[in-house]
């Protein structure tokens, strides 16, 4: 019910926007791909967006111990930075330990994450290689690909998460009561 | 002739009040001179409390609720969150790009945006994690460590949907991906949906532009939602169908629920009120007059009316709301209380204009578990023991 309502909303206010197109104030600049392509790739969780470049989980292993182990633990275990292994079955206890093997949907979002915000001291320094390859490593210790299996953009979308089902849409108002306060 | 006495009497008191008595001879030296940026008070301390972490740059600091008075946090103690640190930024080369399912790919410099006719509007703030220590067994022990990653803002700048018009946003786009200029490129998805309609691109915050610590030069505002979403140093805006699942709307800011199920998109904040006076770590001085006061808000619109208890909430009464009432912004209430020296246990409970009524904590617990971390909005109760002292209630 609150998944249709969010629906119908999500059309109308995309409908007052293009009953209104034309631009009024004309304040701003056109832009070129060129231009666009300087303020970075941007990710879907289709893949759409994922540059060139791959990398395998054998060439990841020495990525993540020079950039990624210090914070992140040798195998992943966690340290300063968060678990990133792990977690299995621990979701619905008392103690859930949410890591990309455990939590993470979608390995796109590995993928677009260690790319633009790691490593935290350094963002943005990884190399598209690296980053398929690192990326490989993690998913290959969580057991999720083969140590050999090279990610790419067309290999990594279709890499599936083992909690891909694992997230439900909100709803919310679940807890109070709706009507008059005193009745 | 009456008024030059009564001045003088006002100067004796002023006198003792300053020690300065016995020394009428030295008279009285001027104060400190004209200053071209003011400071508060050297007798006035509160401050933002911080955990202890080994990455102060991914943290967050909370606003001192209980010092504050009526809805308006002084931008220096509105409440942090940063995931990369605060980026320091030249606005005269900052710009936002508008790109994706649009028209006209636009680009944007500050005095672009600053030429698109503006609005001023008072709206709280309440990161999506806010209260998270509220779902385990041990509650935060004071207001500002329980619910103070909430603040409240006079937020200026353009209406979303007039710059997008600009760039004519397509019908096929659903959701907006905004992203910050802080080091990790803060992104998240936003769904196009009408709670956009009082959405702004911010660069005014208390009458000057925005702090450092909440986006300077420009942040998105979408009043009632979760912090996180309100990206901070924004860039970029990117027009697409479907949400891109970055990681701080799947790992982060998802909440999850005891079959292992976690909610996603959980954008609301929901009705909420805080009781700041008397409140954890106050002391009341003795039996007598007191006023009970506190702060509501809501996501859904109005605050519609907030209800007081002093026994635990075996009853209520009305407290009175300060006016005007302002949509998705904090709500000052008031009531006059005379403590009679005994143990009472007190806490608020806010019901807004959609007629939901702010949850006690263990329905909350009892429908989500302990492990949703976020969007915890359950009524937080005071004991007011004998002694004067204040504590929090886990019960």
């Amino acid at each position: 019910m609150k998944t249709l309502r969010t629906a119908v909303a999500l059309g109308l206010w995309t409908a007052g926007l293009v009953a209104a197109q034309a631009p009024k104030y004309g304040v701003g600049r056109a832009v070129s791909a060129a231009e666009i392509g300087n303020y970075g790739i941007m990710v879907g969780a289709d893949g759409k967006g994922l540059p060139e470049g791959s990398g395998t989980a054998v060439e990841g292993k020495a990525v993540y111990a020079a950039k990624c182990g210090n914070c992140h633990g040798a195998k992943g275990e966690g340290g300063i930075g968060t678990a990133l292994v792990g977690g299995k079955g621990t979701l619905a206890t008392a103690k859930p330990l949410k890591t990309v093997g455990s939590y993470w949907p979608y390995a796109t979002t590995v993928w677009d994450y260690v790319h633009r915000a790691m490593p935290f001291d350094r963002a943005g320094t990884l190399k598209y290689d690296e980053v398929y390859s690192v990326v490989a490593y993690v998913l290959f210790l969580n057991g999720i690909v083969e140590e050999k299996q090279v990610m790419n953009a067309s290999t990594l979308p279709k890499v599936r998460m083992p909690n891909r089902d694992g997230f439900v849409p909100d709803p919310r108002p679940d807890v109070g009561r709706m009507g008059k306060a005193r009745e | 002739m009456k008024r030059t006495n009564r001045r003088r009497v006002l100067q004796l008191g002023a006198g003792l009040g300053s020690g300065l008595l016995g020394k009428a001879e030295e008279g009285r030296a001027p104060g400190r001179p004209l200053s071209g940026y003011g400071e508060r008070s050297k007798y006035v301390k509160p401050v933002r409390t911080m955990r202890q972490t080994k990455t102060p740059q991914a943290g967050s600091s909370a606003t001192p609720l209980a010092d504050m008075y009526g809805i308006i946090t002084p931008s220096a103690l509105h409440y942090e969150r940063h995931h990369a640190g605060v980026p320091d930024i030249d606005p005269e080369r900052h710009t936002l790009l508008i790109h994706g399912l649009v028209e006209r790919p636009l680009l944007l410099t500050m005095e672009d945006i600053r030429r698109l006719p503006s609005v001023s509007r008072i709206h709280f703030l309440e990161c999506g994690g806010n209260s998270g220590g509220e779902w385990q067994e041990k509650t935060g022990p004071d207001a500002q460590r329980s619910y103070g990653l909430a603040s409240c803002s006079e937020w200026t700048g353009v209406p979303l949907r007039l710059a997008l018009r600009e760039a004519g946003v397509k019908p096929e786009a659903k959701w907006m991906i905004a992203e910050g200029a802080d080091a990790c490129r803060m992104q998240r998805s936003v769904p196009l949906t009408q709670d956009l309609d009082d959405a702004l691109l911010a660069y005014g915050q208390n009458g000057e532009p925005l702090r450092p610590e909440q986006g300077f030069p420009l942040r998105l505002l979408t009043p009632g939602w979760e912090g996180n979403v309100q990206v901070k140093w924004l860039r970029r805006l990117f027009f697409t169908a479907a949400p891109h699942y970055t990681r701080d709307e799947t790992s982060r800011y998802s909440d999850l629920m005891p079959d292992g199920k976690a909610r996603i998109f959980t954008l609301m904040q929901e009705a909420k009120s805080l009781v700041t006076f008397p409140s954890g770590g106050r002391r009341l001085a003795g039996a007598g007059w007191y006023e009970i006061t506190g702060l509501a808000w809501t996501g859904r619109g109005r605050i519609t009316r907030v209800e007081v208890t002093l026994d635990g909430g075996n009853s209520w009464q009305d407290a009175r709301l300060d006016e005007p009432v302002l949509r998705k912004a904090f709500t000052r209430f008031r009531l006059p209380w005379r403590w009679d020296g005994k143990d009472a246990v007190i806490a608020s409970r806010a019901t807004d204009e959609s007629g939901y009524v702010q949850p006690m904590r263990e329905q909350l617990i009892a429908v989500r578990g302990r492990n949703s971390g976020s969007h915890f909005n359950g009524v937080k109760m005071w004991r007011v023991q004998a002694d004067g002292s204040v504590t929090n209630e886990d019960a």
